[in-house]
């Protein structure tokens, strides 16, 4: 079969599942998986542009999906003015200190010859120039969180409209980034992968534990949304008129008073499904971008030499191809697609929790959808993040039921069948695993393979 | 005379916050990361699953010791759970090399890169967890049982007359005696035995090992063999010093990898060395070292902050910074690695 028609013929299936879902449990569940399933494909091409396209095993998507996240807090929240007042001296001084600690930790970098004395000049600088940013810091970061600690407790945000957050989430990302690869991306695959991880779990811990930026673990709750609320839809006139269109044959063969009724209660569950369809323009729309822009690049000289430096990175560095620059490149433009792919889910949450994000979810869940898919092929991803994140989401109800079905024969109080049906839902992860090994195993190029043109 | 109280309470202080947790923690970081070393030296790649590997076993030691429980079974003193030990290790010695039957030989005999084997653990890193949550639950389980001390803060006060306790959990002892046991057993194994031979002779250099008439199948089967029982006491012990969580025990993943990176990957003192390594600095970087500098310092100097270098919160923080340091600086580690 070729690869054109197994695309459409996957992606048919993906269409029919959710239709499914959407007659068999409801419309909403089947929009929010769709939705979620737009995102996943979004992070699945930043993955796949640095694996797939040349071949960086970044294990901490993670980190970047978080740094996506609090941008959206810190675009859309308002700015704490008070916190502002009481702190910004000292930050500025603080700022000031860090800014120069790391200009001088370069600068010794570059003029001394390594050794051991660049390497106690360095730690005597960094030590030194931190000790002194904390020295501004520290007081400014108390008189932050004293202010209304229960409500906000920390600087706040710029107050613009958060859907800007998605373009900034991929700066922040890129931004970070670009200075993890400038010092990691000499590493050997496998260190490159380690050291990505435990750097995810920094970023992570700096935004559950650095309060006066994020609120920490007291989470940050209601962003702004760029769609409207459902509570003004249900009150806006135009909306009720549309619902009363919609399911006009039903209400026109209703008495007055029941029609009244049950035309409240379309309007009720049209808004929801209304503000869901929405969103799933907007990261539509998101995703049509960035893929059209993933396969331009791929098919231009630039992906040709990207995947020219991962097929053989000696043979492309003696064709004078820069392979660091080219690597620091793609990392930075992955770490970008995975930071809006990460504002875009926090938007959807309407809240940044720090603790929701682990590893198994934000990092091997997105390697499995990668893999899955068919890494270095743009279609594979998406596909791999439609269908991973569907299984993922409904392998929960089907386990339940399943283990329902399965231990039947059981009295409804045994201790057994209670355990079995509580835990059913961590069987998911077992399927998960179970995937990813046999499709490496059977099919190591995922369902769509990447497409070698031969000339 | 005060001087010198002063001088030795700062020293119980640093011994009971820093010397004895460190020393138990940096025990059980040396054992996981010993079974990543010699994969990573056998088998030559890095084990996503092994945290997962500690949960299992500990999770089946857990299991078996609830059961001796219920038939009244103790040890007295000592922990229940570590009669249950012996079957936890057998399941992980099954589940590995089941693992390795039905996954990794493959990739073996197709000499695929090492990455492939990398991506193949995350694989199995996802089942382990299943089976693990599945069976057991993602809560916390506690299964310590029998005397808790060896030494009580309270005792030691009465016994010394100093203002400042010492106390020293069994678990905590526990765990050190075993790892030294348990270690040297290990380099004996390795440096004596004709198996550990061949072992080192297959890491060293595995094409000379094999026409030597070194079975590949039987040093990758005893690998699997040896890191099972590392992994599985490793995780047990620290399951009785803290609580076992399958969601901790991903997260010793990251530490454990950074005490075998920062040894030096593919050497086993090198992990040892690591464990303590990583152990110390999370301790040492997160303790608040002002009541020390109380005892040490005159009156009239006497600290006003915490004298903290990081919250607590980032302890998990400082073993990545270590880790991505060295593997900047100097990625072969503190000896260098790569050789059994």
């Amino acid at each position: 079969m070729s690869n054109t028609r197994k695309t459409q013929l996957a992606f048919a299936t993906i269409g029919v599942l959710l239709l499914i879902i959407g007659f068999a449990q409801s419309w909403n569940v089947s929009l929010g998986i769709l939705n979620l399933c737009l995102i996943s494909a979004v992070m699945a091409l930043g993955v796949n542009m640095q694996w797939g396209y040349a071949g960086l095993l970044n294990v901490g998507v993670m980190g970047f999906a978080a740094l996506g996240g609090v941008s959206a807090v810190l675009v859309s929240q308002a700015p704490v003015v008070e916190a502002w007042n009481a702190s910004w001296g000292r930050m500025l001084v603080a700022a000031i200190c860090f800014a120069g600690t790391v200009a001088a930790a370069v600068f010794t970098y570059r003029k001394l010859a390594s050794g051991r004395n660049r390497n106690l000049a360095l730690t005597l600088v960094i030590l030194v120039g931190l000790a002194l940013t904390r020295i501004f810091l520290d007081p400014a970061i108390s008189s932050i969180e004293a202010i209304e600690p229960a409500k906000t407790g920390f600087l706040g945000g710029m107050g613009l409209p958060i859907i800007l957050s998605w373009i900034f989430g991929g700066v922040v990302a890129a931004g970070i980034a670009w200075c993890i690869g400038k010092v990691a991306l000499g590493l050997r695959a496998d260190y490159l992968a380690i050291a990505t991880l435990g750097i995810s779990e920094i970023i992570i811990a700096v935004l559950k534990n650095e309060d006066w930026l994020t609120r920490g673990v007291k989470n940050v709750t209601g962003l702004s949304r760029p769609v409207p609320y459902e509570i003004d839809l249900q009150t806006s006139p135009w909306f009720i008129d549309l619902m009363g269109w919609w399911h006009g044959s039903v209400l026109d063969g209703l008495a007055t008073d029941a029609r009244q009724q049950a035309l409240k209660q379309f309007v009720i569950d049209g808004s929801s499904i209304f503000v869901k369809l929405c969103y799933t323009g907007l990261f539509a729309a998101v995703l049509l971008i960035v893929l059209w822009l993933s396969v331009r690049a791929l098919n231009s000289p630039w992906g040709r030499m990207m995947r020219a430096i991962r097929d053989n990175e000696v043979a492309a560095g003696a064709m004078g191809k820069d392979v660091t620059r080219r690597h620091l490149e793609i990392f930075v433009i992955g770490s970008a697609v995975i930071g809006v792919a990460g504002a875009m889910l926090t938007t959807l949450d309407g809240q940044f929790t720090p603790t929701s994000y682990q590893p198994l979810r934000f990092t091997f869940l997105i390697w499995v959808m990668v893999i899955v898919g068919g890494s270095g092929n743009n279609m594979g991803s998406v596909l791999g993040g439609f269908l991973i994140w569907l299984v993922w989401i409904e392998a929960e109800p089907v386990g339940v039921w399943l283990m329902e079905v399965g231990t039947g024969w059981l009295d409804e109080s045994n201790a057994l069948r209670l355990h079995l049906i509580e835990n059913a839902q961590h069987m998911r992860l077992f399927f998960m695993g179970l995937v990813l090994l046999l499709v490496l195993r059977f099919s190591p190029g995922g369902i769509l393979p990447e497409v070698v043109r031969k000339r | 005379m005060e001087a010198l109280t002063d001088l030795v309470s700062a020293l119980v202080l640093i011994l009971n916050f820093i010397v004895v947790p460190g020393l138990s923690y940096g025990s059980q970081l040396a054992l996981g990361a010993l079974g990543i070393t010699l994969v990573f030296g056998i088998l030559r790649f890095a084990n996503f699953a092994h945290g997962d590997t500690m949960a299992f076993g500990t999770m089946i030691t857990i299991l078996v010791t609830w059961w001796l429980q219920a038939q009244g079974v103790s040890l007295g003193p000592l922990p229940t759970a570590l009669l249950a030990l012996p079957i936890g290790i057998l399941f992980t010695v099954l589940l590995l090399v089941i693992t390795d039957k039905t996954v990794y030989r493959y990739y073996r005999h197709h000499k695929a890169v090492p990455v492939t084997f990398m991506i193949a653990s995350m694989g199995v890193m996802f089942m382990t967890n299943g089976i693990v949550r599945f069976v057991i639950g993602p809560n916390d389980q506690r299964f310590l049982d029998g005397e808790r001390f060896i030494v009580r803060a309270r005792d030691f006060k009465a016994m010394t007359g100093l203002s400042e306790g010492l106390s020293i959990k069994v678990s905590q002892g526990l765990t050190i005696v075993i790892a030294i046991v348990l270690v040297a057993l290990l380099f004996w194994f390795l440096q004596k035995t004709r198996t550990g031979k061949a072992m080192r002779a297959y890491s060293d250099n595995e094409d000379l090992a094999l026409l030597s008439g070194v079975d590949p199948d039987r040093v990758v089967l005893v690998t699997w063999i040896i890191t099972a029982i590392l992994a599985t006491i490793a995780g047990t012990l620290y399951g009785l010093d803290k609580s076992f969580k399958p969601f901790t025990y991903l997260q010793l993943l990251l530490p454990m990898f950074a005490a075998a990176i920062v040894g030096g990957i593919g050497n086993p003192i090198g992990a040892i060395l690591g464990g303590y390594v990583i152990a110390f600095s999370e301790v040492m970087v997160t303790y608040a070292y002002k009541k020390v500098f109380i005892y040490l310092l005159p009156q009239s100097l006497e600290p006003e902050g915490l004298l903290q270098l990081l919250s607590t919160d980032y302890k998990f923080a400082v073993s990545f910074v270590i880790l991505v340091l060295v593997l900047l600086v100097r990625p072969t580690g503190i000896l260098r690695g790569k050789v059994l």
